[in-house]
């Protein structure tokens, strides 16, 4: 069930959730995607050109942290538009993975339009890896 | 890179059919578990006709557009320096597997900003009678010389 529009204030938490990243996570999203860039999933090619190691997608962290937004909206098919700035790398570790935390927050409201805009925060390693990550959910 | 070819609009690309298990398969990947993605009733009962795909499949098909632009020699993008600046959908109505989508990428701006370039496409994705499904929004950075 969708939130009802009328209950919503500026302000409020609607979502917090902590993914982990691992390898097998990265290989899966090239093949689903078909972004085969070697520095999301060899070592040497990411040193060579110069990375501290195997980044994850943007796109996947992007991919990710809509669904905080959308399981809470009541479903993919809500979002309008969905916008983000890829600020901080993602490094993923062969053997710990990396862990996201993300969370959703209602940021402004249209009456009108009976959308809401919802601006995630994503975290790796306490810094945000996202800039100006904005989510329009349109309510009933 | 060449800033001439700021306005610049490519072909349509080829069309591509959103399949089924590929969306189930991308919504795996992105690590969704939205019903309507999944489970075709639930996609049925939101009133569509098969599964949406999650909000940033267009991804997808936008690779297609992108791969023309990296290609055009005009343009002179050294894909080996070029960082994913920003990313932006814009909809119309979600995609949906049964689609026939066809992308159509045009070079919004280009600027330069202390040795670097950014190149805003703009690639709009239309279904099989022309309609207006989504339009990606990509800003890409290409490094300039050290």
């Amino acid at each position: 069930m969708s939130p009802q529009f009328d209950s919503l204030t500026v302000g409020d938490i609607v979502a917090e959730r902590q993914v982990t990243l691992d390898r097998d996570s990265l290989v899966r999203y090239a093949g689903a995607s078909g972004d085969f860039n070697p520095i999301h999933y060899r070592d040497d090619v990411a040193a060579g050109v110069g990375l501290p190691g195997v980044l994850a997608h943007g796109m996947l962290t992007m991919g990710i942290a809509a669904g905080a937004a959308t399981d809470w909206a009541g479903g993919a098919h809500l979002v309008k538009d969905y916008q983000v700035r890829f600020t901080r790398p993602v490094l993923v570790d062969p053997q710990s993975g990396a862990v996201l935390d993300i969370s959703a927050k209602v940021a402004a409201l249209d009456a009108e339009a009976k959308t809401a805009r919802v601006d995630l925060t994503v975290r790796f390693s306490g810094n945000t890896v996202l800039g100006k990550a904005q989510i329009v959910i349109g309510l009933d | 890179m060449n800033p001439a070819i700021q306005g610049r609009e490519y072909p349509p690309t080829a069309s591509y059919l959103v399949g089924r298990e590929k969306v189930r398969e991308f919504a795996r990947a992105v690590q969704s578990t939205d019903p309507v993605s999944i489970d075709l009733d639930a996609a049925r009962a939101a009133g569509f006709a098969d599964l949406v795909a999650p909000p940033t499949f267009g991804v997808v098909v936008q690779e297609h557009a992108l791969a023309q632009l990296l290609a055009d020699e005009e343009a002179g993008i050294d894909f080996s320096r070029v960082v994913h600046g920003d990313q932006r959908f814009r909809f119309t109505r979600p995609i949906v597997a049964g689609d026939e989508l066809t992308a159509v990428l045009t070079v919004a701006s280009i600027k330069s900003l202390g040795g670097h370039s950014m190149i805003t496409a703009e690639t709009a994705l239309t279904d099989a009678v022309g309609e207006h499904v989504v339009t990606a929004i990509s800003t890409l950075v290409v490094r300039g010389d050290e």
